[in-house]
């Protein structure tokens, strides 16, 4: 059993799994919402990025640029337009909105773009391998995965610790109604967390799309073994979601080597597992329940 | 207006004479209807017809205790493929095997209603929107269900074959009355079990699980039981609407269906019998007919064709309805958190004072 390489591959879809469930995190913490639309606003800013390059024919840096820009103003518009008029909705309720949004945002790329399967690459070759060690064959895919996990997560780590606008999301996070006494513009703040959770969700789909193929379901299980990974690691802390992602996919792919037949159901079993014995997660603190 | 003075006033099954005829002649219809109508409607109602017994039985679930479900398309399957493997595999009669199917489908129900002890809000969402997927995978994957390629519904029999009975239920027209019959038993007992004990202890833990434990009612006993009753209905409905196909296939029960019955409880109206009732209507209606022939609708669909070629893709076309269904989900929450059924209360509410 090639135990190196199926760590590596683990690993790096691991990586994967852990920057969109930061995408999650990100929202549920800010707004206690869980996004269910998360893997369809990355689907279609992946679509519109493989528009950009097989219609238009921009150079690879450029149509990114204009993706990261698209998935922002996507992120904050379906804030603005669903989620903000609903007024004092139930958990119930937040959970139909963005099914909603997933369901329109589904039509709407299938309308567009057709529900057959598409090929979107990244400008690297995914052939191109290097072996550090005897065993462990890395490729151009998982070295990227990794180098753009890491920027984000250090990105993050500054962000959240000393800009004033990670202070403020902080904040809001922990009591909304204080923070808005502070001066503190909540709304905003709410909006920001879409467009930027957005954006990482956008990064992460272009991995996955380019493991894969892109169509307008490609990401409903990625969601999911996502959110495995975030449940893993409590889906309050964002270093909690990574070590969670990377357990996730390692899981997944030993697992999967030895029934491959059974690789899709494993991360079902494991949130089961994990939310049945122990809810908040393996690395979150002890919450309380108010009554 | 619906002030209840006694008990008995309740508990009884029709609220006064008025209701008691609308609901004798809304039954005329029903049972007359496939006489004067084409053939591809009567399979639309049968269609209809089942995604109301599953919508009602979901919204005990959610509506009326409260609870979570985005996996009751694994229920949905369970019922279906429970049904025809039992009465092809098995040689049992229809009328034994969707009942077993269907006390299949609930202790399923019963085994997701576990976690659900434990869990809440948007975890019990996933939770059950993997199990819903696991279930889908796993028919999917063993051969013995049909695998991949899907299974042939067996011809209806509602005799018993070993006894030398046979009724054929061959076309949709004799399948609407049996489906019929059986919305309005499921129908009335769905009514009938939330004025029981039962029903209450299911109100009572939606309105507070903490609040319910302390006055009595056990958490355990009546949280699993809630799924369970949900998943036989489920189950029901999924043993005739394999019937009603003729032939389906594991991803007929994906996450998009489960989503779809979670809309058909939301925009009918949460923990009303009429609420679930309305919804499954509106929806199936919508899904099944007006909006797959989108280029048909007047006006509208000539629109759409052109708005298509221009900026889409025709082959899209039908996604409109995925749209749509998005939108009216967004749209209920927002503007009318009580679904159809608060616009009916309102409208009630408005004739009965007019002119005031």
């Amino acid at each position: 059993m090639p135990v190196g390489q199926l760590l590596v591959e683990g690993l790096a879809i691991g990586a994967c799994y852990g920057l969109f469930a930061t995408a999650v995190v990100i929202i549920y913490k800010t707004s206690e919402v869980v996004n269910f639309a998360q893997g369809e606003m990355a689907m279609f800013s992946s679509f519109v990025a493989f528009h950009i390059l097989s219609v238009y024919r921009y150079p690879f840096w450029l149509a990114f640029l204009i993706t990261m820009v698209f998935s922002i103003l996507l992120g904050i518009l379906i804030e603005y337009l669903f989620l903000r008029p609903a007024k004092h909705p139930t958990i119930l309720g937040m959970i139909v909105i963005t099914l909603g949004a997933e369901m329109f945002l589904v039509g709407l790329a299938g309308w567009k773009w057709g529900a057959e399967q598409k090929y979107f690459s990244l400008p690297l070759d995914p052939s191109v391998t290097y072996e550090p060690v005897k065993g462990m064959i890395i490729n151009n895919w998982a070295i990227a995965v990794f180098a753009v996990t890491t920027c984000i997560m250090l990105f993050l780590y500054l962000f959240f610790k000393y800009s004033k606008l990670g202070v403020a999301m902080r904040a809001t996070q922990q009591n909304k109604h204080a923070a808005k006494i502070m001066g503190i513009r909540t709304e905003r703040v709410f909006s920001f967390a879409w467009g930027f959770s957005s954006l990482i969700g956008a990064i992460a789909g272009m991995f996955f799309a380019s493991r894969a193929t892109l169509d307008p379901a490609f990401m409903m299980e990625p969601f999911l073994r996502a959110f495995a990974a975030a449940v893993l690691g409590g889906l309050m802390s964002i270093p909690g979601v990574i070590i969670g992602g990377g357990l996730m996919g390692l899981i997944e792919n030993f697992f999967g080597y030895y029934f491959p037949h059974w690789k899709p159901i494993v991360a079902f079993i494991v949130i089961i597992l994990v939310l049945c014995l122990r809810p908040s997660g393996l690395f979150a603190k002890h919450f309380v329940k108010k009554v | 207006m619906d002030m209840k003075r006694d008990y008995y006033e309740d508990i009884q099954l029709f609220q006064s004479g008025v209701v008691l005829a609308w609901t004798v002649a809304l039954l005329l219809v029903l049972f007359t209807i496939p006489l004067y109508t084409p053939n591809y409607y009567v399979y639309l109602l049968n269609i209809i017809m089942v995604h109301v017994i599953l919508a009602v039985g979901l919204n005990i679930l959610v509506g009326s205790t409260g609870q979570i479900s985005l996996g009751h398309a694994g229920f949905f399957a369970i019922g279906a493929y429970g049904t025809v493997l039992l009465m092809t595999l098995l040689q049992i009669p229809f009328v034994f095997a969707i009942l077993i199917a269907a006390f299949i489908a609930a202790f399923f129900g019963f085994i997701l209603g576990l976690p659900a002890l434990r869990l809440e809000g948007p975890y019990l969402a996933i939770v059950s929107m993997g199990f819903g997927l696991t279930i889908m995978h796993i028919i999917g994957g063993v051969d013995a269900f049909g695998g991949r390629m899907g299974i042939k519904a067996p011809p209806l029999d509602l005799g018993i074959k070993q006894l030398g009975i046979s009724w054929i239920l061959k076309t949709d027209f004799q399948k609407y009355y049996l489906i019929l019959i059986m919305t309005i038993i499921m129908v009335v007992g769905a009514r009938n079990i939330l004025k029981t004990r039962v029903g209450r202890s299911f109100v009572a833990i939606k309105d507070s699980d903490i609040a319910a434990e302390v006055i009595g009612v056990n958490l355990t006993i009546y949280k699993t039981l809630a799924f369970a009753v949900s998943a036989f209905y489920a189950g029901i409905a999924g043993g005739l609407f394999g019937f009603v196909l003729g032939f389906f296939d594991p991803f007929t029960f994906n996450m998009i269906l489960s989503i779809i019955f979670l809309v058909m409880v939301v925009v009918g109206g949460l923990g009303t019998i009429l609420g679930g009732i309305l919804g499954a209507t509106l929806i199936t209606y919508l899904q099944y007919d007006l909006l797959k022939n989108i280029a048909e609708i007047p006006y509208f669909g000539a629109l759409m064709v052109a708005v298509s070629k221009q900026w889409f893709t025709m082959v899209g076309l039908e996604n409109i309805s995925s749209m749509a269904i998005g939108l009216i989900m967004i749209g209920i929450i927002i503007f009318e958190p009580l679904g159809m059924f608060g616009v009916w209360i309102r409208m009630k509410k408005y004739w009965m004072t007019w002119p005031f």
